[in-house]
């Protein structure tokens, strides 16, 4: 079969262009604020002003006597119905609208139902409250103190610390720790920061009082967890609730959770009769939906003096804000943050993770990460290198020394997880290669000697992705499982159905590839839906780099029961036993004789019009599968910085990002999603953080406060890779959209701090800011 | 507070064609575009006129329209991510997008399409420099911008081999003062 051939059917390893572009590059696209329906009502909502307040008076009279309101819905509206308050994933309860007091800022205090969004923001203002303003509390460590304000009242317990979560072996780690050669510590703060999805999120919901059913059109990226969430509050069965998932603006974690605002809008469309749209601003976006990390880490390694690590010990104080509604599997309040180990082979580990509440906007979703992996991989690429700055040792060499070795997987770490693959020497050693690494620290060396600075960043992460093996991994009780059906249709067309939700990672097109290689269907005869409850197979939904490990694996291994109901049609139109064909170069063939052959599109027609006796007609199949374990990317990054000492400027120079993500299934695809990745990485590490000032008060709540790198702010990424395929895996891939996400911030921080280190400096919070740098350049006296 | 006592009446010509309409003057042009002509191709991603998705060109200039008034575009040509394709053929600039992989969820993509056919209206022949300061009032999340400066160069690079294709005596059509 002939190059040309195989591109025609664009199966894995090529570069197919998208098949979602031609709708998005005409303005085409359907995403939740561009569907109208007739009669459609708007909703807006009155935010709270204050951390932590009483309600002293609510009235909304003002706005209900305005034209073209249709209601106000406020707590005690929702109280009576039973709903002022929601389940979080994390067994938690979020207060939908406050019935006495708010316990955050921008917290959602009432909703305003009108005929138009303009006539619904008037309204908002028109409503007439007054608060008693309460002590707020902000920093999760005065939270934990015993004379703290009470955050929830609420709660049984009557203190702000939410739970106490540990992973590894305390024991065995204390012991080591206590006869260590070497111990290094640090304290860093992984700051809270925002998603920012260009598109937020919103929703039309629109209830058929005749019917009865329920339509919500959603930023979801979970659509069928939602409409199980929506059925649980509501009692409405699931047959007569439908949640369509049309065109998703970037998700990232950030459409993962409910948000009080579909509540209100379902709620609205229930009493109203009439389709409620609720689109949130940029601000509300910002200010109040689910954060990211907001991680304070203790860290400590337990080493030899000649460098070889042996022992973690990790405390940290999570901060949840107001409602524990991070989004994490079930069984796991802090995510996978036990990764941290890393891609080293250490003694003992042990990690502890105290969750707290503050009066803050609640949250604790990733950002583009699977369950606090970023911080994880965060702290123990900073940790080797302070080992190798305190050791005097260079950074690429420690992690040589340290690095889990090819032959060890499946490698079982200290804290539980078996990595499935990887080769991580051979990574750096190419990274390290490519870049030119001696010639970079030469550079350097000449430029430390004239004054300038400059320096190199490594980071050799390990990525846990594809939640997950039903045994461990649920949301709610629902496991972790994800699914595909296929049909082929008699001319060798198909159409795929996934249980997972593109935001932007080209599902249409990579789900089709997986189907054209296992089916030998051209690419462009196949069609991927996904994202509406009523026709999609149940699963959980995209993010945790899930989709290709949990429902690229049904999509093969279903294509491969639709493969083997195929081998039987072809056996019998080519009047041989099933066992002498053999399936080659994408068709049935006569072992022996391969030119005497079926194709999928031939065995298609059959299926519909001649197949053989006691077989079923039709040519179609359903998985839902059940990962044997979670994979595990990695990647090897080194990126060069130069400071600018009048400024305190850092600027990426140079980055390149070395990613093994097993099998690839679009190189193009794949590319952009590490490009993608690397920003989401470059701007917690430079530039994002959200911010509270003492009273709780957002100070970064708009795009103009929260810097989103621009094009001007971003390098020019450059990549490369290895291939380690999962071995458990139906088609070996591993996931890949958010190892750059992870890898890069430690990369971008260890060559700011390395271009610092003669000086002294061992660490520096992120976001390294110009004015964070220029101040430690005063303080050593070398700025200029 | 306010409520709807008074509106304007304003036509615009919107992708060559003349639109009539009657309308509130605080409403925004963004919203005029989506909701009263629903022309969808157009996005709202912020409130402070930082993002870029409703980026417009408003008599031949790029604006972002969440930050101009309907009645402020009284008279004016209006241009949208719809009128992009001619004819059955897509702009090179769309074309670029497709072929370079510069975009993925799709949401910033009419807004930073817009802003790149103006700035190769105005200089076909941009450096990557000229690019990333012309797309910065134009946020994206998903593609690093690495791609979408490459859709603008492909686009570049076709325009200008359309010029010189129809300007035989070899002389580059199109202008090329900035």
């Amino acid at each position: 079969m002939t190059a040309t051939e195989r591109a025609a059917i664009g199966g894995l390893g090529h570069s197919v262009k998208r098949k979602e572009d031609p709708r998005f590059i005409r303005g085409k696209g359907t995403y939740v604020d561009d569907v109208k329906l007739p009669g459609m009502l708007y909703l807006d909502i009155l935010r709270s002003p204050y951390a932590h307040a009483r309600i002293t008076k609510l009235d909304t009279s003002k706005a209900l006597a305005m034209p073209g309101v249709v209601a106000v819905i406020t707590g005690k509206d929702l109280e009576a119905a039973g709903l002022a308050w929601m389940p979080t994933l994390m067994s938690d309860r979020q207060m939908v609208l406050p019935t006495d007091r708010v316990v955050y800022y921008a917290q959602e205090v009432a909703a305003v139902i009108a005929e138009d969004r303009y006539t619904a923001a008037d309204a908002v203002l028109a409503i007439d409250v007054e608060y008693e303003p309460l002590e707020p509390v902000v920093d999760p460590f005065r939270a934990l103190e015993p004379d703290a304000p009470l955050v929830r009242p609420d709660r049984e317990q009557k203190t702000n610390h939410i739970w106490n979560w540990q992973a590894g072996d305390k024991e065995a780690t204390d012991r080591i720790f206590e006869e260590a050669e070497v111990v290094v510590s640090q304290k860093m703060y992984i700051p809270r920061i925002h998603v920012s999805s260009i598109e937020t999120c919103g929703c039309v919901a629109s209830f058929d009082k005749v019917s009865g059913k329920l339509t919500v059109w959603l930023t979801s990226q979970a659509p069928h967890a939602h409409r199980t969430v929506f059925s649980l509050v509501s009692g409405i069965p699931e047959t007569k609730i439908r949640v369509i998932s049309p065109d998703i603006g970037g998700g990232f974690g950030g459409k993962v959770p409910v948000y009080p605002g579909y509540v209100l809008a379902i709620v609205a469309s229930l009493q109203t009769g009439r389709p409620v749209k609720w689109i949130e601003d940029r601000s509300e976006n910002l200010q109040a939906d689910s954060f990211a990390r907001d991680y304070h880490i203790h860290a400590e390694i337990a080493a030899t003096r000649d460098g070889k690590m042996r022992a973690l010990r990790v405390h940290t104080v999570a901060d949840h804000g107001a409602f524990d509604a991070a989004a994490n599997p079930s069984k796991f309040p802090a995510g996978l943050f036990s990764i941290g180990t890393g891609s080293y082979d250490l003694e003992a580990a042990h990690f502890s993770v105290d969750g707290v509440y503050t009066n803050k906007a609640p949250g604790g979703i990733a950002y583009r990460c699977s369950f606090r992996v970023t911080e994880a991989v965060h702290m123990i690429e900073r940790m080797v290198d302070i080992l190798a700055d305190e050791l005097n040792m260079d950074p690429a060499e420690i992690r040589f020394k340290n690095f889990i070795q090819p032959e060890q997987f499946p490698y079982k770490s200290p804290t539980g997880w078996e990595y499935d693959s990887g080769n991580y020497p051979a990574a750096l050693r190419k990274a390290l290669d490519t870049i030119g690494y001696q010639e970079l620290r030469r550079e350097q060396a000449e430029k430390r000697a004239r004054g300038e600075l400059m320096g190199i960043g490594i980071s050799t992460f390990t990525e846990i992705v594809g939640a997950g093996p039903s045994h461990t991994f649920d949301i709610l009780g629902i496991k972790m499982f994800d699914s595909a059906e296929i049909r082929v249709h008699p001319t060798g067309s198909a159409i795929v159905r996934i249980g997972v939700q593109t935001q932007g990672q080209g599902h249409e097109t990579t789900f089709a590839q997986i189907v054209a290689e296992e089916l030998g269907l051209p690419v462009e005869n196949i069609v991927v839906e996904h994202g509406d409850t009523d026709t999609a197979p149940y699963g959980l939904g995209t993010y945790a780099s899930r989709s290709t490990p949990t429902a690229g694996a049904a999509t093969a291994v279903a294509a491969r029961k639709i493969r083997e109901k195929a081998r039987l049609i072809a056996a019998h139109l080519l009047e041989v036993d099933p066992d002498d064909l053999e399936w080659r170069d994408y068709a049935f063939r006569v072992k022996g004789s391969p030119e005497r052959a079926k194709t999928m599109s031939e065995i298609a027609f059959a299926a519909y019009t001649n197949f053989p006796q006691g077989l079923e007609g039709g040519l179609e199949a359903v998985t839902y599968y059940d990962p044997p374990n979670l994979t595990f990317p990695f990647g090897a990054y080194v990126c060069v910085v130069d400071i600018d000492r009048g400024t305190g400027q850092p600027t990426v120079r140079e980055f390149l990002a070395l990613d093994d993500c097993g099998t690839i299934i679009n190189p193009m695809i794949v590319e952009g999603q590490i490009h993608g990745g690397l920003t989401m990485g470059l701007a917690p590490a430079l530039y994002e953080e959200i911010v509270y000032d003492d009273n709780g008060t957002m100070l970064t709540g708009t795009l103009m406060d929260y810097l989103v790198p621009t094009a001007m702010e971003t390098p020019n990424w450059r990549t490369e890779k290895t291939v380690t395929p999962s071995p458990h895996h139906p088609i070996g891939a591993k996931g890949v959209g958010e190892s750059p996400t992870v890898g890069a911030p430690p990369a971008i921080v260890n060559a700011v701090v390395d271009a610092l280190s003669h000086l002294g400096v061992r660490h520096i919070d992120i976001p390294i800011t110009p004015w964070k740098v220029y101040q430690i350049l005063e303080e050593k006296g070398v700025a200029e | 507070m306010s409520t709807k006592t008074r509106t304007v009446p304003i036509t615009v010509t919107v992708n060559g064609e003349v639109r009539q309409a009657e309308v509130e003057p605080r409403l925004l042009l963004v919203h005029f575009i989506r909701e009263t002509l629903g022309l969808t191709g157009t996005h709202i991603g912020c409130d402070t006129t930082s993002c870029g998705a409703c980026t417009i060109h408003l008599n031949g200039v790029p604006v972002k329209s969440c930050t101009v008034f309907a009645v402020q575009a009284d008279g004016g040509e209006i241009r949208t991510v719809e009128g992009l394709e001619q004819n059955g053929e897509l702009h090179p600039v769309q074309e670029g997008f497709w072929q370079e992989h510069g975009l993925q969820c799709g949401f910033c993509t009419p807004g930073m399409m817009m802003t790149a056919v103006a700035l190769l209206e105005r200089n076909p022949n941009p450096t990557e420099a000229e690019i990333r300061q012309a797309i910065s009032g134009n946020l994206c999340r998903c593609t690093g911008y690495v791609n979408i400066v490459k859709s603008i160069q492909y686009a570049a690079k076709k325009m200008q081999q359309a010029n010189e294709a129809a300007a035989p005596s070899g002389v580059p059509a199109g202008g090329g003062e900035d």
